[in-house]
This record gives structure tokens, sequence and C-alpha cells, in this order.
């Protein structure tokens, strides 16, 4: 479970270009869950899941990890939760590689290399040997059935299959939290049906995924378990379980 | 002035070495006065990305002073045939007034730098940095001797002048000019040998009773340095002595000539590591009661020991096969 | 254990992304490259040149007397009567006093200074010569053949070529000639009874300079030279030499940083987007400080190796054309000598010092800059 307690984030705090893009938002996550973030660009969905993913700190407020102290070596014995917005990088690095797997709007990979090497980036500061995480990979791409791309370059994929890749990426360190933001922009209706598919069978392996999105076929989507919306900075309206 | 290459390259790690000394100090004092850990501003961010620019410099500065620590004296070994009487380094760094407070000075930076890096390690594992206030008071405290070490060398180097032969006047003496390397203050050898050895077993059995009880840590980090002082004497009043095969030669760098089948460096090495981890180990006990650092610093500590056991222990066993072996026996 | 296997692991890892990278990235590193190596080349080929000629130096002097003592004259050196050394012999200490006789002849035909000497040696037959690799090459001699000189009195003297020095000793005797004492008062119409100079062996050789100035007190007029002495002088004028070349270096030096630093800190659009990706799906500050300092590692060593063993063909199998003309400064007839290769540890030392750890740290900066990307700038696009 995910809580978030009154989180702010502004950017140029105390110029007179400053804005606040989360304005002091609490709301609780489910495990097990998807979860969809609506709402037109700039509305703060992307920032809320960056905080959410340990990829930036809020300016103010706390956030709760509860369930994934397991993963946080420093955590002292006992703790159920973490809170992770005091946390300095190198730990909350720590607990976004062991805890989240990300997949981006434009997929983020990286060029010039291949889509094998793509799905095990996020491993390779891990300090894990080489031979098991790339076995890894190969499992998940075979599950993906992209085992034919793995030694093929990104930049020849197709938007589906670039797809794949990035989702296989997002697994490789098995997160128990997928954040996808705006994950269908680029993608067909087709392409985004299928996208939503695998969504399903990650939340029926167990995985919470978290999604940014303003397209239909995602948050009309029966798979999906919460709505929130979300228009300048703050939470509009939250649905329960429809 | 002179224009060695070595003497160039070595005041230009100088230089590089106080600059960025001293471009970590400034950000460091701007932490000591702005960090504010609960607070999530982009000012607080900023300066938490600074921390990892100023560890990553000073990592560079351990390494660069302890490489030009040896060149240093391997150069004022090269130099010495410029000068009238000198036979080693010793002669050479005597030639002016600043040549020894340079080479202390680089020790001491050296051993500074060491203990800086510990500290930082230890604060690194904790969560909420726990221990950024000494940590850059200690760097405060570093900075400014960077600085003088880089005055103290360019006063050396530029202080020098080779005893040539000049056209003008008819001939050109060997003027005693320098005192002899070999004539550096030695303390009786005896009570320095026994001083030596109890002062190593001292270490060790403290090290050991440490290590195997977690009990006694400032016991051993003390003799730990006691110990690294009372070597460093040592060195020159005995252990050299039996490397050379003279009684008189109390020279603390020939050790590091070929002759002597470069075993200085050996000797320094474990000598300067040890006292670094030793040090390291007693300053971080203050510390251990820390909320975040609890589990982490008696890990570091004991590895800390292990260092130093080890590193004195080749220390030691060098020193000692060599007293058996040696060609010469001191009454 | 554990950790220091996950910590070799991470290095690996990492490693691999870095040559990858490199690779990918080839316009950009080679020039980087290029210009690194150039540095590392020119470095390295002064100083190697330089340690070779110091120690071509002290082998020259392996052989020459530990005393020699001249007489000046105004201010000039001045020729030396025999009675000095008559009188040089009787202070203590004095094993030996011998008048040397020696001089330079100029040679129209191909432009050079030749060294004439007078031969110790009783068996030397006369109007027969000794003479040196550098000579018979220039001249296109070989033993047996006949070299004419002209007398300073304008008399052509007909040497017969008897031994040439083999061409290993070539730095010391190239341009020698050894003749017998009377073919070289013939040839330089050389006052009889004086000498160029006098060569002085003492028994014990820390009594030395006692005996130097016993002997300049005794014949204010001369000066006598130690060997010690003239070793430390050419050691510290090719040290001078090569720190003033390597003074006038540190320009190439400085824009070589420069170019490090800019290249370092402009980073295309494409490599800040591609460490964007690697922070947000992971990588940490620190990673990605260790790619960085493995690139500049990898870089660095490539440079630094290639550069040395760039210089070192061009020292000691080219003999440093770059640089034979501003540092030697020698007879035109030295074009071939080849130095005796020297590299150790305490060059490569020097050499690293001057190149890899300014590199280092012209970059340290840009590369923590580059390391800080928000991770979250990956979802800003």
């Amino acid at each position: 479970m995910i809580e978030l307690s009154r989180i702010t984030k502004s950017f140029n705090s105390g110029k007179p270009n400053q804005f606040t893009a989360v304005d002091n938002v609490s709301l609780v996550i489910n495990p097990a869950q998807i979860t969809v973030f609506k709402g037109p660009s700039g509305s703060g969905k992307t920032s809320l899941l960056t905080m959410i993913g340990c990829m930036a700190r809020p300016t103010s407020g706390r956030i709760f990890l509860r369930g994934v102290a397991a993963a946080v070596p420093f955590q002292q014995e006992g703790a159920e939760s973490v809170e992770i917005t005091s946390l300095p990088e190198r730990f909350l690095n720590e607990i976004r590689r062991s805890t989240f797997g990300f997949i981006f709007q434009q997929f983020n990979l990286v060029k010039g290399i291949s889509s094998l090497e793509n799905v095990m980036l996020p491993a390779y500061p891990t300090g894990e040997g080489r031979a098991l995480f790339r076995a890894r990979a190969l499992n998940l791409m075979e599950q993906f059935s992209i085992s034919r791309l793995a030694g093929q370059q990104v930049e020849l994929l197709s938007g589906g299959e670039l797809q794949r890749v990035a989702i296989a990426r997002a697994l490789i360190n098995n997160p128990a939290i997928i954040v996808a933001d705006e994950p269908t922009a680029h993608l067909d209706s087709k392409l985004s049906q299928e996208f939503m598919e695998i969504a399903g069978r990650l939340k029926g392996e167990g995985k919470s995924v978290l999604i940014a999105s303003h397209d239909p076929i995602v948050f009309d989507s029966p798979l999906v378990d919460s709505l929130i919306e979300m228009r300048d900075g703050a939470v509009d309206a939250s649905r329960g379980r429809r | 002035m002179i224009l060695h290459p070595a003497a160039l390259a070595l005041l230009l790690i100088a230089l590089l070495v106080s600059g960025l000394g001293i471009y970590a100090g400034y950000y460091g004092v701007r932490i000591l006065a702005r960090w504010d850990p609960v607070s999530g501003s982009e000012e607080q961010l900023e300066l938490e990305r600074r921390t990892y620019l100023i560890s990553t410099i000073m990592s560079y500065i351990l390494s660069f002073e302890l490489m030009s620590l040896f060149l240093f004296v391997y150069t004022a070994d090269d130099l010495h045939t410029l000068f009238t009487g000198a036979m080693c380094a010793a002669g050479t760094l005597a030639v002016n007034p600043f040549g020894y407070p340079a080479l202390l000075i680089k020790i001491v930076n050296f051993l500074l730098a060491g203990v800086w890096l510990i500290v930082n390690y230890a604060d690194n594992k904790g969560y909420d940095y726990p221990l950024i206030k000494i940590k850059y008071e200690l760097l405060n405290l570093l900075v400014p001797l960077l600085a003088l070490e880089c005055c103290l060398l360019f006063a050396y180097f530029a202080g020098i002048k080779p005893n040539i032969i000049t056209s003008c006047c008819g001939s050109l003496f060997s003027r005693e000019s320098v005192s002899l390397g070999g004539n550096l203050s030695s303390l009786p050898h005896l009570p320095m040998q026994m001083a030596f050895f109890s002062g190593m077993i001292i270490t060790a059995l403290s090290g050991l009773y440490y290590y195997l009880r977690g009990r006694a840590c400032y016991l051993f980090s003390i003799s730990a340095t006691v110990t690294f002082l009372i070597s460093t004497t040592s060195i020159i009043s005995f252990i050299c002595l039996y490397f050379y095969e003279l009684p008189t030669h109390h020279c603390p760098f020939c050790l590091l000539q070929k002759e002597y089948y470069y075993v200085g460096y050996l000797l320094y090495a474990t000598l300067f590591s040890g006292a670094v981890a030793g040090i390291g180990a007693g300053l971080l006990m203050p510390f251990r009661k820390i909320g975040s650092l609890l589990h982490i610093i008696p890990g570091i500590q004991r590895s800390l020991t292990l260092i130093t056991l080890v590193c004195y222990l080749i220390f030691s066993l060098i020193t000692v096969w060599k007293i058996v072996f040696s060609a010469l026996k001191l009454g | 254990m554990k950790n220091v296997q996950k910590a070799i692991e991470r290095h690996l890892n990492i490693l691999e992304f870095t040559l990858a990278s490199l690779l990918r990235r080839k316009a950009k590193n080679l020039s980087l490259l290029a210009m690194y190596l150039l540095v590392v080349f020119m470095l390295a080929s002064l100083q190697f040149f330089v340690t070779a000629l110091k120690r071509e130096a002290a082998i020259i002097l392996d052989d020459a007397p530990d005393m020699v003592v001249q007489r000046l004259m105004a201010g000039r050196q001045d020729l030396v009567p025999g009675s000095y050394a008559s009188e040089i012999a009787l202070i203590k200490g004095v094993t030996a006093v011998r008048p040397r006789l020696w001089g330079y002849y100029y040679d129209a035909l191909n432009g050079a200074n030749y060294t004439i000497m007078a031969s110790d040696d009783p068996t030397a037959v006369a109007e027969r010569a000794s003479i040196g690799s550098g000579i018979a090459r220039s001249r296109n001699l070989a033993v047996g053949d006949l070299l004419p000189l002209i007398s300073y009195d304008k008399n052509p003297i007909m040497l017969e070529i008897g031994t040439i020095f083999p061409s290993g000793s070539d730095l010391i005797a190239a341009d020698l000639i050894m003749i017998t004492p009377e073919d070289f008062h013939k040839l330089f119409n050389f006052p009889s009874g004086q000498a160029t100079d006098l060569a002085v062996t003492v028994h014990n050789p820390k009594e030395l300079p006692t005996v130097a100035a016993k002997v300049a007190s005794q014949l204010p007029d001369s000066r006598p030279i130690l060997k010690s002495e003239i070793m430390r002088t050419y050691q510290s004028i090719f040290d001078w030499r090569g720190g003033m070349t390597l003074v006038i270096l540190t320009t190439s030096l400085l824009s070589f940083i420069i170019f490090a630093w800019d290249k370092a800190t402009g980073l295309s659009a494409e490599e800040r987007k591609e460490i964007g990706i690697l922070k947000s799906i992971g990588w940490e500050t620190s990673d990605v400080l260790l790619l960085k300092l493995w690139e500049g590692t990898v870089i660095s060593l490539t440079a630094f190796l290639l550069g040395v063993v760039l210089a070192y063909w061009h020292v000691f199998f080219l003999s440093a054309p770059l640089f034979a003309q501003a540092l030697k400064g020698w007879s035109v007839i030295y074009p071939r000598f080849q130095l005796i290769p020297v590299v150790d540890a305490y060059q490569l030392t020097i050499l690293f010092f001057l190149t890899v750890v300014p590199y280092t740290t012209a970059t340290v900066i840009p590369c923590w800059r580059a390391a800080t990307i928000d991770p979250d700038a990956a979802m800003r696009y």
C-alpha cells in the first residue's frame, strides 16, 4: 500500500516564475490493483508519479510505502513501512530499483544497443551476476514473444515491439509496483488494448500498476480498479472500485 | 628555481589538489551553513547533489596525494646528484628549510584524506546523513593544509639551486653546503626496538580483542596511532640499518631504492594504510550510537581493524625477517 | 565477501556498458583520443629523449678522469705548461698526472668538426689513425683507406685508417680521430712541452675536493674540475632544457585540458537523454559517476599506452626527429646516432602526472554535472 499525505511539489520556489505542480494531495493506493491517474497534460499526474516512484522528492508532505520494507536493507527491524520523502537519493534509488518498474511515454530505450541489453540495463548497477539477469531478461522476452528481437538494435523495431521491450525492461528487477506514464500515447488502438491486457496480466501476478493517462482506452478499461482524476495539481474526484 | 620535469609535475598536482580542495571546501562551508535534511527544497536537493561531487573529489585527492607522496620522495632522491654532499633524498630535502615540512604535511594530508573517506563511507551508509557536520568540519580542517602543502612545495622547488660549474669563477669546490643524509637524528636502537615490538604487540592484542569481542576500540585505535609514530621513528632508528647492513646509515628514503628491492614502498604503504584504518576506527567510535548507524559502524570498524592488523603484521614480518637474516647484528 | 563480489559485479557490468557506449560514439571519442594521444606522445618523447641524453652523458663521463685541471688566461682556457703537471703530482694523495692533448679540427669538405686526440698508447704508429664510425660514414672510409687532413701550416697530412671504433660507442667516439702525439703536434703546430689540460688521478675519491682546493691555491690561474661537477652540470642542463621545453609544451597541455573540459561539458542531446534514461530506470548518481570514471579511465589508458609506445618508437628508433634539433644542438656529424632505450617507472609516473591527472581533474566537475541529471527528466519529454 502506498499512502500520500499532503504532498506538494513546487518548482522555482521563491522566484517570480514559481509554480506548483502538485498541490496538497493526500491519497491511498491499494496493492495488486490497477490505478489510473486521469487528467489533461499539466494536471500534475506525471509529477505525482515521479514522487511515488522515488524519482523526485516532494517539496513538502510525506509518502509511506507499506509492505515493501523487506526490500529495504537499512530499515530498522520490525518496521512495516518506509517513509521515503526524507531519504537521501542513494536510498530512494535503492527502493526504486527493487520496488518500481517504469514504462515511459516515449519508451526511452537506449539507441545503438540491442533490445536484450536494453532490457538488462536496469540490473547493471545492482551488483547481480550478469548471467543471472541475462537469463531473466531472455525469459521475459520470451514471455512477451520478442525473443527473436533480442539481438536487434532498438532503432529497427516497430512501435508494438518497442512497447514490449519497454515492458520487459520494467520487469527485469522483479518490482512489486509498475509505473507507466502515458504508455499508450504513441500506440494505435489495437496496441493500446494489448497494453491494457498486459497490465491486467501483471495485476494477476500480484503487482500494483499505476498509470497516468488521458486515453479513454486506458481509463475506461474494465480492468482498472481505481481512477483518480486530477486537475491543476489537485485530485478532482476519486472513485473506488467500479 | 629548478625546472626538472618531475618537479613541474609535482607542482602541477599540488596546484590541482589544492584547487580541488578549495572548491570542495567552499561547498563544504555552504553545506554546513544551509543543510536541512527534512526540507525538500530545491536548495537542499542541490546541496545533496554536491555531496556526490565532494566525495568524488576527495577520493581523487587521496589517490593523488598517495601517488605524489612517493613521487616526491623519489624525485628528491633523483635530484641528490645536483647537490654536493647529498647522498639521497635526505640530503636533497635538507637543501632548504621547506623540504622536510613539505614532506611532513604531505603525509599528514594523506592520513587526513584517508580518514575523511572513512567517515564519508560511514555517513553514506546512514539514511539520514548522520555525520554530515563532522564530515565537513574535517574537510574545512583539511583544505588549508592542502593549500599550505602547495605553498611549501613551491617554496621548496623555487629555493633549490643546484651546485653547478659556472664559467666565471675559477673553480667550484664541493662546499659542505648540505649536512649529510646520514645524520638524521637517530634514537638509541635498543629502547626503540623494545618500544616498537611492544607497540605492535599491544596493537595486535587490542585489535584482536576488539575484532572478536567488540570492546576496547579506543585502546586499539590509540595504540595503532602510537605504534604508527613509533614505527616511523623505528625505521630511522634501527629498521633501515638492517636493510642497509650499515650501523650508521639512518636514512629512511634509501629503502625506496632499487638496491633494496623497493622494499620501502611496501613498508610505507602497509604502515600508512594501517594507520589510516586504525585512526578511522577510533574516530567512528563516538558515532556508533546514532540510530541510523547502529548496525553499520561496528561492521566498518571491524573491517578497519582487520586492515590495520593485516598491514601491521606484514610490516612486522618484513622487519623481523630482516632483523633475523641481516648480516648486521646490533648489540 | 558477498558485498565485495557484488561490488565487483557492479563494476564489471558498468564497465561493459561503458565500452559499448564508447564504441557507439566513435567520432567524438576518437577526436578526444587523438588530441590526448598527441599530448602524451609529445611529453613522452621529450621525457624519453632527455633521460636518454642524460644517460649518454653519464656513459661518456664514465671514462673521464676524476679531475681535470685547466689553465685560464684572461678568463679563457689556455694551454697548460708541463711544469704544472709535476707540481700537481707532488700534492699529497695524487697518484698520477697525465697531460692530455686534444682539440677540434674543422673539415671543410663536409662542414663537420672532428675531435682530434693524441693517443697515450706507446705502440701507436705514426701517420695511422683510429677514427669514429661517424667520420667513416660521412667520408666513406674503410680500414686501410687514407684520410687527408690539412695541418695549420697548410701541409697535407695523410693518415692511414688503422681501426674504426665500433658504432656502439657512437656518441662518445663518432667524431673522434686518435693519432700519435707527434702527429698531433704536427697537425696543429702545437707547442711542445704544453698540454691542453691535465687528467689527475687521486687515490682516495673522498680527497678530491681537498686536492682540488690545493691545486687552486698553489696555481692561482688553474681551474680544477671534478667529474662529479661535470656530471651535475650536465644533469641540470638537461633537466633545465627538458623543463624549458616542457614549459613551452604547457600551452599545448593547457589547450588539451580546455578541450577535454569542453568535450566533457558539451554533452550532446543524445548523451544527455541517455543518462536521463539510465537514471530514470534505476541508475543512481554514483552509478553514472562510475560510468563516467570508467569512460575516462579507458580513454586515458588507451591514449597513455599508445602515446608512450609511439614516443618510444619516435625516440629510440627514429632518434627523435621532432626534438633533436631543439635539444641536442650538436654538430652535423650525428644524424644517425641511436639512443640506448631507457624507460623506467619513474618517467612513466611523471608522464602520468602530467597528462592523466590533469585530464581527470578537468573532467570531474562536468562528469558530476552529467551524473546529476534529474531522474524524472526522462519523463518530461
